[in-house]
């Protein structure tokens, strides 16, 4: 039991638990397939990115990356792009985002490692270059997805939205790879204590690179499914998820401070946040009041995990 | 030993500067005029002082990701309830700065983690502004809007602005006995603890004072704008990060400029008008805000490692 | 042999006890000091000498006794001045400006000018001719200024008097002729009154100034004399320490008949600074702490390995001394912290292998004796010592032919240390080669060839029967006088 109430994911669950319940005693049990439904499809897309996103923080205070949003932007409409609506080209389309995303990884993580930029600064400057690109390419244009892409990302197999069972997915082999992986280990290790760990022969600079190119990776994929989930890419499409990707990850009981990370909280989180927007909505809440108690969520986990850590 | 060298490093944020401002003059010289001038720089007033506010917080070591939606609040309050009631106007106004004031004690007492808190704070006064402010609108205390459009003799207003927000904040950070201290809470604060002082009063003095930069650009921004929404400086948390650090900022260790800073914000809104200068496209506007940041940080570098071979 | 206690003392101790937690760091002391003197504090590492000083000076409060004081004590306007042995300037700042943040009256139009006035004036009596720039940002100096600077804070009015003034290990970063300067204004200092604790661990300079000398041991002082009292055996005798050296390997070799340390092997490490290594030798890296050892070997492991590539047999391995900031990763289990070097050789398809790893945790334990009945146990959990030898195993349980330790020994009690120097020793025999940098004399002994470090050079090269204490000393310090 012990160890189960001290298990960081759990409270995140917790939390979307009692939401979810609250809104369905508003609006009865007849709406939460309905509910339970949307929130796994929107939360899908918070989860890869916060995936993401957990990875750099993990690396130790300082990494973080600012550019998600500029990248979902830019390999979602590449992506549709490339694809130009024509049947067959889903995994073209595929191809580009990821390779987006595999760029856009490797600009950022060489702009940091040889101009020695701050991880901060460097993602912020490159995420304004791609959302110009972005900008450049999109103009005026309104793309649909190939029908059958669209068709799967706003689909569902046995029940289950498609997108999050990618988002599942992914979270499983995150998982696994920190649980299991060398790799893993030697992220942990490095956002530990980055000197410690390359002096006990820690791979440091491939680990940085490869947590870099992940989280722009997991971007551009997750740009890729919004474009095709969503009928198009447009401009403003990521905007929301740069302060959501960092704020799932704190919520989800990752550490801000590096060196532990947390893949279940993530998608705990990620549906929390969804249900609790939802749940004011029902309630009748406006936007305001809605992001106001988002933010003093977020600041209460904080504070909440501060105090934890201290008393150990 | 002479006893003020500059080096190239530190001159960078002028360079950097002065190489977009006359290549701005060179492709339109109608630029070069007291309107032109007053044009080129006149929204970005606001954003240095932003980027002021910004400074201080990184001073300390830590960063605020509130900016933006702290400044819409004020310009949020600033275009309705100070036009109405002005009394409770200023007093709303002093209260988002004892906030800040709190807030910087609160994240030092307990040891949180600036970036997340204030994250957290981002949707705090998001929300706040869009619940008094649901729809873009409102307009400018009349006394505001004659301020921000005086014609001073020489220079326009914008120039001397620009000019008076550097020097304001040199006095104060670089200068004044307070500053000192503050700047030394980056470099040491176990030194200054040692010899002392109450850090968490010091914090909460620095946080104060970046929530009176916030509401002076959120003031400033209703005087040019005539109007605001609840997210109409969303882009400053990000411009004035960017601005510290191009005016020479450092993240860690109390190292930063002031003027600096704000030639730093004054270059980012170079970087985009030129491109209209240059006829290209406006799309590329953002991204050039992102080559000139790059390219400066990358000019940073080969100065600090010539200065290390020397 | 007391001296006879003056009326007003600057700063009275009685029956001072102060505990930390389980610990007791000290353990009663009654200590007076008056005007017009300077005490020389002397004591092994750990011995209390910082806790005492935090205690005199007002940062900590006793668990237990009485501290009278009738000068300002603590907080701003103190005229109790501590100097650090590590360095406390705001780096961003300039030496006026750091003025500015201890000295509670520098306010108003003009500070700055009354600042680098009164800065100058303290400088230019502790160290005539330093030609230090006050307005120069602190990082732009060597470090040699900066603690100058910092001793000139110490020593500077700042809207007051200074009364008593703690120096702890202040010639550290000072060359020979600026520490006669210092040593000069300390006794001139006292002459006029004020008071001096002077904390070295060169006896020279504590002979040289201090009129009283106060001997710590564990939270307690062992003796207290007149300057006069003590020469340099006694003072070293009443410190405890171990006039009984382990016998050098060179000694120890002979004694069992085998073959000298790698004469025949193959040289295994040459760095443009001189240092080299042959197989299964022990090469000792000796000379005062800050002397360039600990950049030398990080320097050689850096170069020696990569931050991209992590070989299933790695070239070098290395054990740190400061746990803290090189070696234990604080949120992990013993176990975790034990095997990470190794995951590499035992991993297939980039899993861990647990149940080797499992195992290979329980032989180490064994080995060499990790107190913990879990290693699934935060590494937290362990004593230092303890922590120590899970950063041992760490680094032999790898198979690395070049074991790389940066004063591996601090916080290690006496025991552990016997078996791990025999561990090494049996490691080195089976071929591995180790470059061993530490801070205390009698463990450099014990190697086979020792490179003595001084200002960031190898000043010596002894081996074999070259390498004894005296030796080391003498290429420790410059002899020429400057």
């Amino acid at each position: 039991m012990q160890s189960l109430i001290s298990r960081p994911w759990l409270w995140a669950w917790l939390a979307a638990i009692a939401v979810f319940a609250l809104s369905i005693a508003l609006s009865g049990a007849a709406q939460a397939g309905g509910l339970l439904y949307a929130a796994l499809s929107f939360g899908a897309f918070a989860a890869i990115v916060g995936i993401g996103q957990m990875l750099v923080i993990t690396l130790g205070p300082g990494n973080i990356d600012l550019s998600i949003p500029a990248v979902m932007t830019l390999a979602g409409t590449l992506a549709l792009k490339a694809m130009d609506g024509a049947p067959g080209t889903a995994l073209l389309g595929l191809g580009v985002a990821l390779l987006v995303g595999l760029g856009a990884g490797a600009a950022n993580f060489a702009l940091i490692r040889l101009l020695r930029l701050p991880p901060i600064i460097a993602t912020l400057a490159a995420s304004l270059l791609y959302q110009s690109l972005a900008i450049w390419s999109n103009r005026g244009l309104r793309i649909k997805p190939p029908a059958a892409l669209a068709d799967f990302a706003t689909g569902r197999t046995l029940g289950v939205p498609n997108v999050a069972l990618i988002g599942v997915l992914l979270a499983l082999v995150v998982w696994w790879l920190l649980e299991r992986g060398l790799w893993g280990r030697w992220l942990l290790a490095t956002g530990q204590n980055p000197r410690a760990a390359r002096l006990a022969g820690v791979p440091v600079e491939r680990v940085r690179a490869s947590a870099y190119l992940s989280v722009a990776l997991l971007a551009g994929l997750a740009g890729y499914l919004l474009a095709s989930f969503s009928g198009g890419a447009a401009l403003n499409m990521g905007q929301q998820y740069l302060l959501l990707s960092i704020a799932v990850v704190v919520i989800g009981g990752t550490s801000i401070a590096g060196g532990f990370s947390n893949v279940p909280g993530v998608w705990g989180a990620a549906l929390f946040m969804f249900l609790v927007v939802s749940m004011l909505n029902a309630y009748g809440f406006d936007a305001g009041a809605r992001m106001m108690l988002t933010g003093v969520i977020i600041i209460a986990i904080v504070v909440a995990a501060n105090a934890r850590r201290r008393r150990t | 030993m002479t006893r003020h060298s500059i080096s190239p490093r530190k001159l960078l944020p002028l360079i950097s500067f002065s190489v977009l401002l006359i290549a701005t003059f060179a492709l339109q010289e109608r630029a070069m005029s007291y309107l032109g001038l007053n044009l080129l720089f006149n929204l970005t007033i606001p954003i240095a002082l932003a980027t002021i506010g910004q400074l201080l917080i990184i001073m300390v070591n830590d960063i605020d990701l509130s900016v933006g939606a702290f400044v819409s609040l004020v310009a949020c309050i600033v275009s309705t309830l100070l036009v109405q009631h002005p009394w409770l106007g200023w007093l709303a106004l002093a209260g988002l700065v004892l906030a800040y004031a709190a807030l910087g004690a609160l994240i030092h007492r307990f040891d949180l983690p600036a970036i997340v808190v204030t994250l957290g704070m981002s949707f705090i006064w998001g929300g706040l502004a869009l619940v008094i402010m649901p729809a873009p609108g409102g307009t400018s205390p009349e006394w505001l809007r004659a301020l921000m459009t005086v014609k001073p003799p020489l220079a326009p207003m914008a120039v001397v602005a620009a000019l008076l927000i550097a020097a304001a904040a040199h006095l104060l950070i670089m200068r004044s006995g307070i500053g000192t201290v503050l700047r030394g809470l980056g470099g040491n604060s176990r030194s200054v603890a040692r010899a002392g002082w109450r850090l968490s009063g010091l914090y909460a003095l620095t946080y104060g004072l970046a929530g009176v930069f916030g509401v002076l650009a959120g003031l400033t921004l209703v005087g040019l704008y005539t109007s605001s929404g609840a997210s109409v400086a969303s882009s400053y948390t990000l411009l004035s990060i960017a601005g510290v650090i191009l005016g020479g900022g450092e993240f860690i260790g109390g190292r930063v400029s002031p003027i600096g800073a704000v030639l730093g914000a004054l270059t980012l809104s170079l970087a985009g008008s030129l491109l209209a200068f240059m006829h290209i496209s406006p799309d590329w506007q953002i991204g050039a805000q992102g080559a000139v940041l790059i390219l400066v940080l990358a000019a940073r570098l080969l100065f600090t490692r010539r200065e290390a071979l020397l | 042999m007391n001296t006879p206690q003056p009326v007003e003392a600057v700063v009275a101790l009685r029956g001072v006890h102060k505990q930390f937690g389980a610990v007791r760091a000290i353990d009663g002391i009654d200590l007076a000091l008056a005007p017009g003197e300077c005490v020389g504090l002397v004591g092994h590492n750990g011995a209390g000498k910082s806790t005492l000083v935090n205690l005199i000076n007002g940062t900590l409060k006793p668990s237990q006794g009485e501290i009278d004081s009738h000068v300002t004590r603590g907080g701003r306007g103190s005229a109790i001045r501590s100097v650090f042995q590590e360095l406390s300037l705001c780096p961003n700042l300039s030496a006026a400006e750091n003025l500015r943040i201890a000295h509670p009256t520098l306010k108003g139009l003009g500070w700055r000018r009354r600042a680098g006035a009164e800065i100058r004036t303290s400088l230019d009596q502790v160290f005539p001719g330093h030609g230090i720039d006050t307005d120069a940002r602190v990082d732009t100096l060597s470090i040699a200024q900066r603690q100058m600077i910092e001793i000139a804070i110490g020593f500077a009015p700042r809207g007051g008097q200074a009364r008593l003034v703690i120096l702890d290990e202040p010639t550290s970063s000072l060359d020979a002729g600026i520490a006669e300067q210092l040593l000069a204004h300390v006794e001139r200092f006292c002459a006029e009154g004020g008071t001096v604790v002077f904390i070295s661990h060169m006896l020279g300079e504590i002979f040289r100034v201090a009129s009283r000398i106060v001997v710590m041991q564990d939270g307690r002082v062992v003796a207290e004399r007149e300057s006069a009292g003590f020469d340099r055996d006694s003072l070293v005798d009443a410190m405890g320490h171990v006039a009984q050296h382990a016998p050098s390997g060179e000694q120890r070799r002979h004694a069992e008949g085998s073959a000298p340390a790698g004469a025949a092997s193959e040289t295994v490490i040459e760095d443009a600074a001189g240092l080299s290594a042959r197989r299964g030798e022990i090469v000792g890296l000796a000379g005062l702490a800050g002397h360039g050892q600990a950049e030398a070997l990080a320097k050689l492991y850096f170069a020696g390995t990569s931050g991209w590539r992590a070989p299933r047999k790695p070239r070098m391995a290395f054990v740190a001394g400061d746990r803290g900031r090189d070696g234990v990763l604080p949120l992990w289990s013993i176990l975790r912290n034990l095997s990470l070097s190794v995951l590499p050789a035992g991993a297939r398809r980039g899993a861990v292998d647990r149940r080797a790893e499992a195992t290979l945790g329980r032989e180490w334990q064994q080995r060499i004796g990790i107190r913990s009945d879990d290693l699934g146990n935060p590494i937290t959990s362990l004593s230092g010592g303890n922590q120590q030898k899970v950063l041992f195993a760490r680094a032999l349980a790898s198979s690395a032919p070049i074991v790389v330790m940066d004063d591996p020994m601090r916080g290690v009690d006496v025991g552990t240390k016997q078996e791990v120097y025999a561990l090494i020793r049996a490691e080195a025999d089976a071929g591995r080669t180790f470059l061993w940098y530490s801070t205390e004399t009698e463990e450099v002994c014990q190697c086979d060839r020792v490179f003595v470090f001084r200002d960031g050079k190898i000043s010596a090269e002894l081996s074999g029967a070259e390498i004894s204490e005296e030796r080391i000393l003498a290429a420790s310090f410059e002899m020429q006088e400057n």
